[in-house]
């Protein structure tokens, strides 16, 4: 590199800020490649999806608070589920804890950026796009109503004529290139770019929950891409994948997306707990239980949850010793979670509990995922299953599941990191009347649904007679979700309000045992001017002041110091020991990932309405943006 | 669910009774051991050291007690599904078909179709043959059995033993569209002499004849407008196939999937405009002159 010469190497700090700062304004913010611009953007728009579908749940529960109530017409109820449950899974869950992942790993690791920065933004870009796209369905009143996990042949041409469901397909499949994307950059930064000292079993364990979260993903993802796209295929191209008439099988359909979707219960879910394992110990004062043990489970979690995605057909009439393989890969997947479960335990019973906002959060979680678990069990018992499957029974694990024990911790992480994200702190008396409002709403919520389903009330349903029993229990849910709502609400205000107003937060304001805390909060563009070295698995509570590398004179190390930062470049480091390899150059800002994500957009746009020229524009617009990606590839770097 | 009246849904009540003794058991100790850990981290300035090494939680908590009880589930599990899935000789079939939004029925051994009313004898086993018209349905009745889907060019087979005499409700389990919500059946069990003499009498076609000058004009009414272009009534010219077969329409107990009670109001207002009551059925409204309206409705009212 000969820029390294001719540039200046001793730059104090606010000319090395400036040296990596974004252009002010709408041109910064539409190229930035930095991690934790991107990271913090992917919270909050998933926040906003959240919000959006969290006000659909609500409409829903006015409808069904009676029986034979007007609220909603059918046609807007089926609209509403698909959506909720769509935005729920595909742009709230998914990216929130990639946005986590994007702003944490880096800093977690010890380096200065992404593997991949452009990548990162393209990620975001498709992402964002995505669901711009699936929600334009509701300007020209054609929402998705399908259901959010579709079902064949209710989403085929023939019983699905309009244009609704294609928002859902089309949109499936491109969003999930940002999943995909976003995966190949975090398991290539997660092995190529740990400081040096921080082994492979000294990772942090959120670190080793998105590695596994990327490996499942980019496995299981291509299975629901090819489920939603053989299906737009049917629709747009009049191909039979999943016509029975042309000789389709309607149950491959099912196969190809429960293969994808009950990996992505797991991918969601071992994130999750990656924070919980990071909360807990910092609030018990104590290093984590079993380590080993802990991160040996996301592995086995990862590996099993492929196993599993029949207990979603259970009542498809299936040969039922095909079936017995997949209810036992049920059962035994939960030992990996009760490893985990009383590490956690053990870490608190042996620690020193202090219960702030985030620990409160983990201890919710600890609550609600022991239930959610329990049921998980039952529902893998077969012949149960073919009693509540599709009833309010399953409605109410699946958010004990993906409401408690994911959207808690993301809440608990959010109160963990805020300080250092945004540089300001949060009101912890908020944060824990938001806790016990948002516990005693999930609850009352939830808690009844499981008796909703003995009672025989079938799942998707827009209304229900009276006479049934299902009246008061569906109130007092309708009741819990208000309670409920308000409690996510009084977040909302705390990080809305906190975001320029809040306290100036400390660099490492809960004691916390891992890299992020060793800098500013928020940190400098480029995370650490000088790479730390580590020699434990809690830098921060084993080596204060963490001591930091000095650049060496060959390739391989330069990077390492304070020239690497200078120079817009981190090191490289073996896979499993992480000895220095040699230098990463971190790429300039960019507008080529936008420009990309819109051509795919357009592209998609051009699927949906039918309009060849408009498709081929997009794609070209594409393709134009990778040739010259590729071509300014040096540029970018200078 | 637990209000159990099938020989199959008490099966999977007492392994539903067996998990919730376990769950309670299991949620209550492991909350007790948050609850005290809590305490205990809470309570000791410096972390107090405990008697229990970290790996002890994990190999007697998260290893031991959960093996031995996903074992006996897993034993639960193959007895149970062995049990359910078993035929027994002398079995009635019964054919249903899902349609949007209601539920076709025939009696193949004696002829007789019947819709969204399925009538079995009490303590015989039936086979019920499962599949759909056009989207995936799922069947079930809950006080009976179990879950099975109707999927389309698939036949499943469910089969359940009523054990007391009564009616029980019936729904779709799968989301198959707009009026998923209002697609319901009842399930009809019969003391066994009963239940052959209703067969009986429908597989000889009686009570599909008029009875009375009205129900006279009610045939002719019905024969003569749209109502015979998607509905069949046996012995009649009448042999649409698009909705249900009426042929015993006055013997069922409802409208419409389970929709509303077969009362003649109700009946009324359905021909008039079916739409009100269940939005976006197939069944398009029927405009009758008022008398017409009246004999079509003494005539199905008397059809059972």
């Amino acid at each position: 590199m000969t820029a390294l010469e001719t540039r200046p190497v001793h730059l104090n700090d606010d000319e090395l800020l400036e040296l990596w700062e974004d252009a002010p304004g709408i041109p910064g913010f539409l190229s930035t490649v930095d991690h934790k611009r991107i990271g913090i953007r992917y919270i909050v728009t998933s926040f906003i999806f959240f919000f959006i579908a969290g006000l659909t749940a609500l409409l829903m529960r006015a409808q069904l608070a009676q029986p034979h109530s007007g609220v909603l017409s059918p046609a807007v109820y089926n609209e509403l589920f698909t959506m909720h449950g769509t935005t729920m899974i595909f742009l709230f869950n998914t990216p929130v804890l990639a946005g986590f992942g994007n702003y944490l790993i880096p800093l977690h690791i010890g380096t200065r950026d992404m593997a991949f920065p452009r990548l990162n933004a393209f990620s975001y870009w498709v992402f964002v796009l995505g669901g711009i796209f699936m929600y334009s369905s509701f300007f020209i009143g054609k929402m998705p109503n399908g259901g959010w996990f579709g079902e064949l042949p209710l989403i085929s041409k023939t019983f699905a004529p309009g244009v609704n469901v294609d928002f859902w397909g089309l949109g499936i499949v491109f969003t999930g290139l940002s999943t995909t994307v976003g995966s190949i950059n975090f398991i290539v930064t997660i092995f190529k770019l740990r400081a040096p000292g921080m082994t492979i079993n000294r990772m942090p364990l959120f670190v080793w929950s998105m590695l596994v979260f990327s490996f499942m993903a980019i496995f299981a993802v291509p299975a629901v891409t090819l489920a939603a796209g053989l299906n737009e295929l049917d629709r747009l191209f009049a191909t039979s994948f999943f016509v029975p008439a042309l000789g389709g099988n309607v149950l491959l359909y099912q196969h190809l997306f429960w293969f994808w979707g009950h990996p992505e219960v797991y991918i969601l879910f071992v994130p999750a707990t990656g924070m919980i394992s990071q909360i807990i110990p910092t609030f018990s004062r104590r290093p984590i239980a079993g380590y080993i043990w802990v991160a040996g489970s996301l592995v086995t979690v990862g590996f099993i949850s492929f196993g599993v995605w029949v207990h979603h057909m259970f009542a498809t009439g299936m040969p039922p010793l095909a079936m017995a393989m997949f209810s036992g890969a049920s059962l035994i997947i939960t030992i990996p979670s009760g490893i985990q479960f009383f590490a956690w335990i053990a870490t608190m019973w042996k620690g020193k509990v202090t219960l702030d906002t985030p620990m409160l959060f983990a201890v919710g979680f600890l609550l609600i995922f022991l239930l959610g678990g329990i049921t998980g069990v039952m529902v893998a018992v077969m012949p149960f299953d073919w009693q509540v499957t599709d009833s309010y029974f399953v409605v109410a694990h699946l958010h004990y599941v993906l409401n408690g024990a994911v959207v808690f911790p993301i809440f608990g992480a959010i109160y963990y990191w805020y300080g250092k994200m945004t540089g300001h702190e949060l009101s912890e008396r908020l944060g824990k009347l938001s806790f016990w409002v948002m516990f005693i709403g999930f609850n009352i919520t939830f808690f009844p649904m499981h008796i909703l389903g003995f009672l025989g009330m079938p799942r998707r349903v827009y209304t229900y007679n009276d006479g049934l029993g299902w009246g008061g229990l569906n109130m007092m849910v309708s009741i819990g979700s208000g309670i409920f709502g308000l409690g996510t609400g009084i977040s909302l205000w705390n990080w809305v309000w906190s975001w320029r107003r809040g306290r100036a937060a400390d660099p490492d304001p809960w004691h916390g045992d891992t890299l992020e805390w060793a800098t500013t909060s928020p940190p400098p563009h480029y995370n650490f001017a000088s790479i730390p070295l580590i020699a434990s698995r809690h830098p921060l509570w084993d080596q204060s002041p963490v001591p930091e590398a000095l650049s060496g004179p060959e390739d391989e190390t330069r990077a390492l110091g304070r020239e690497g930062a200078v120079d817009r470049a981190t090191p490289i480091t073996s896979g499993i020991d992480t000895r220095p390899e040699g230098n990463l150059e971190i790429p300039n800002e960019t507008y080529l990932p936008l420009v990309i994500a819109l051509g795919l957009a357009v592209f998609f746009t051009g699927l949906l309405i039918d309009a060849t020229l408009t498709g081929v524009a997009g794609i070209a617009l594409a393709v134009v943006g990778v040739l010259w990606w590729t071509w300014r590839t040096e540029e970018d770097l200078a | 669910m637990l209000d159990e009246h099938g020989q199959e849904a008490r099966h999977v009540a007492a392994v539903w009774w067996l998990m919730f003794g376990l769950a309670a058991g299991v949620y209550v100790i492991v909350a007790a051991f948050i609850f005290i850990a809590l305490l205990r981290g809470r309570r000791t300035a410096t972390g107090k050291p405990s008697r229990f090494k970290d790996d002890t939680f994990i190999w007697i908590g998260g290893i031991g007690v959960p093996v031995v009880i996903l074992a006996l589930l897993a034993v639960v599990t193959v007895t149970t599904t062995r049990v359910l899935r078993n035929s027994e000789p002398g079995e009635l079939r019964i054919d249903v078909t899902g349609k949007r939004w209601w539920w076709d029925v025939r009696y193949p051994d004696s002829g007789v179709v019947t819709a969204n009313e399925i009538h079995v004898p009490v303590g015989r086993q039936v086979d019920v043959a499962l599949t759909s018209g056009d989207v995936v349905h799922s069947f079930w009745a809950p006080q009976l059995a179990g879950k099975l889907d109707l999927i389309p060019g698939q036949t499943n087979h469910l089969r359940f033993k009523a054990l007391d005499a009564g009616v029980y409700r019936g729904m779709c389990a799968e989301y198959c569209g707009l009026e998923h919500a209002d697609m319901d059946f009842l399930v009809v069990a019969d003391a066994p002499a009963d239940f052959d003499r209703w067969l009986l009498r429908r597989s000889t076609g009686a009570g599909t004849t008029a009875q009375s000058d009205e129900a006279t004009k009610g045939e002719v009414v019905f024969t003569r407008e749209s109502c015979a272009g998607c509905h069949t009534i046996r012995g009649t010219s009448a042999q649409g196939t698009v909705g249900p077969d009426l042929s015993d329409f006055g013997s069922r107990r409802t409208i419409g999937g389970a929709t509303v009670p077969n009362t003649p109001d109700e009946l009324a207002k359905w021909i008039t405009n079916s739409q009100a009551i269940k939005p976006g059925n197939i069944m398009p409204p029927i405009s009758l002159s008022p008398s017409d309206l009246q004999a079509v409705v003494t005539y199905l009212e008397g059809l059972k």
